[in-house]
């Protein structure tokens, strides 16, 4: 259980997918204008990443990983499929994407009104790919702390685009040299909140 | 009906512009390739691809292996979404253009490991991102599927080298103030250490590729008026 919420705060805070890796930059920095469409991008991230990373992982342990086919016949025990698994990793991605998208707009029209426009987003959104590729680097020992490693990324990258959004709403206001405006003095804040982001390293529970 | 006319008046005339001979490298294809370089340029223009040009810049060497990975994917795929554009159901176009990308970077992965194991480890998970980097579908959903093979080809090698560019100032000012060497080869001599010079540790963390691409963009955009946004 320690491991579990070890692993749910350093994926939060310490390796966050934007502040650590820079993933997920491109709609952090396209959809971060107002608060409320970063929140409604963020949940839609947190979301997709919670479900992609545990299904991956079961592609990666029972089917691309070196030796993942033995359960079906001991002849395949040596084969090793894992250079396909960027192709398994971004078909799983868009068509989890698609298959989410049509259950919400299914089941939950309100939820499928605030989220509608930025689903079909994120299939390309790198923190995604990303999460996955990092679940199959980690090598995690279960599909219960991929799920976590999932679910914590997305809760960071929520936080990350909330954040920013909220800076930029109010910086508006202020006289920013003519050249940094907008893009450029994004990219600079972000780069302090990383710093600051810097200071919960090696936090331990 | 007058219109329709019209319309197919219209039609063989254009036709007949594209078929009419046009030197390889004239001046509207080569806009294509120098285009992408400043005015236009991925990265600090069109804000596309971020992901990976912060996180792989500490040193120069993974950053030019990046830019010619990006290079021969984004020229690859174009090519064939070019060719295959007439072809492409509009609906399922955004799963088509993800398989072939994913393919052409499974084959530079591949060929990466086999070649430059070091680089390739060091990369790690950047070369697999290539495929969900927005300038690749970005490039693709905007161009190749709107225009012919050569154009595309060229687009894709303008903007990848728009790309690389980036990467590699960032990659030169972050390895030279960070650890004091080009390549891996120390650049800055002995003699300036003695007297008490130390290398800034802090460019090396990812704080700083933030701030030195903002920056970046600071001097691109004063030197080039037009392209401050207006709130």
């Amino acid at each position: 259980m320690e491991g579990y919420l070890n692993l749910f705060v350093k994926s939060i805070f310490i390796e966050n997918m934007i502040f650590a890796y820079f993933l997920g930059m491109c709609s952090y920095l396209a959809v971060s204008k107002t608060v409320k469409t970063a929140v409604g991008l963020g949940f839609a991230v947190i979301f997709v990443l919670a479900i992609t990373v545990p299904i991956n992982f079961l592609l990666d342990t029972y089917l691309l990983d070196s030796g993942a086919l033995a359960w079906l016949s001991p002849r395949y025990a040596d084969l090793d499929l894992s250079f396909l698994s960027f192709i398994m990793f971004i078909a799983v991605i868009a068509s989890m994407v698609q298959l989410v998208e049509m259950i919400v707009e299914k089941f939950a029209p309100a939820l499928y009104g605030a989220l509608g426009i930025f689903l079909p987003l994120i299939a390309v959104n790198c923190a995604i790919l990303g999460g996955s590729l990092f679940m199959q680097q980690k090598d995690f020992s279960g599909i219960v702390e991929s799920a976590v490693y999932g679910l914590g990324s997305g809760i960071g990258w929520l936080l990350a685009i909330v954040a920013i959004a909220a800076i930029r709403e109010k910086i508006t206001y202020s006289n920013v040299p003519a050249p940094l405006r907008g893009l450029g003095i994004t990219f600079i804040i972000t780069g302090l909140m990383a710093l600051g982001f810097m200071s919960f390293m090696g936090i331990k529970i | 009906m007058k219109k329709n006319q019209s319309n197919i008046d219209k039609t063989p005339m254009i036709l007949f512009v594209n078929k009419e001979k046009e030197p390889l490298f004239s001046k509207k294809n080569r806009k294509l390739l120098y285009d992408p370089m400043d005015d236009n340029n991925p990265i600090t223009v069109q804000v596309l691809g971020i992901c990976s040009a912060l996180a792989i810049t500490v040193q120069l060497k993974p950053a030019l292996v990046m830019s010619v990975s990006v290079m021969v994917v984004m020229a690859a795929s174009n090519v064939i979404i070019s060719l295959l554009r007439d072809l492409i159901p509009n609906r399922i176009r955004i799963i088509v253009q993800l398989v072939v990308v994913a393919a052409m970077v499974i084959l530079v992965d591949q060929v990466l490991r086999a070649y430059a194991y070091d680089v390739s480890k060091e990369l790690s998970i950047f070369i697999g991102l290539i495929i969900t980097n927005c300038i690749v579908m970005g490039r693709l959903e905007a161009f190749a599927l709107g225009n012919g093979v050569w154009r595309s080809f060229l687009d894709g090698i303008g903007n990848a080298a728009g790309y690389g560019l980036i990467l590699v100032i960032v990659a030169f000012f972050r390895e030279l103030l960070g650890s004091g060497k080009l390549f891996g080869f120390q650049v800055i001599p002995d003699v300036i250490y003695e007297m008490g010079y130390v290398n800034n540790g802090l460019m090396l963390l990812s704080p700083m590729a933030l701030i030195t691409v903002g920056i970046l963009i600071w001097i691109q955009r004063s030197r080039n008026r037009t392209l401050i946004e207006k709130n």
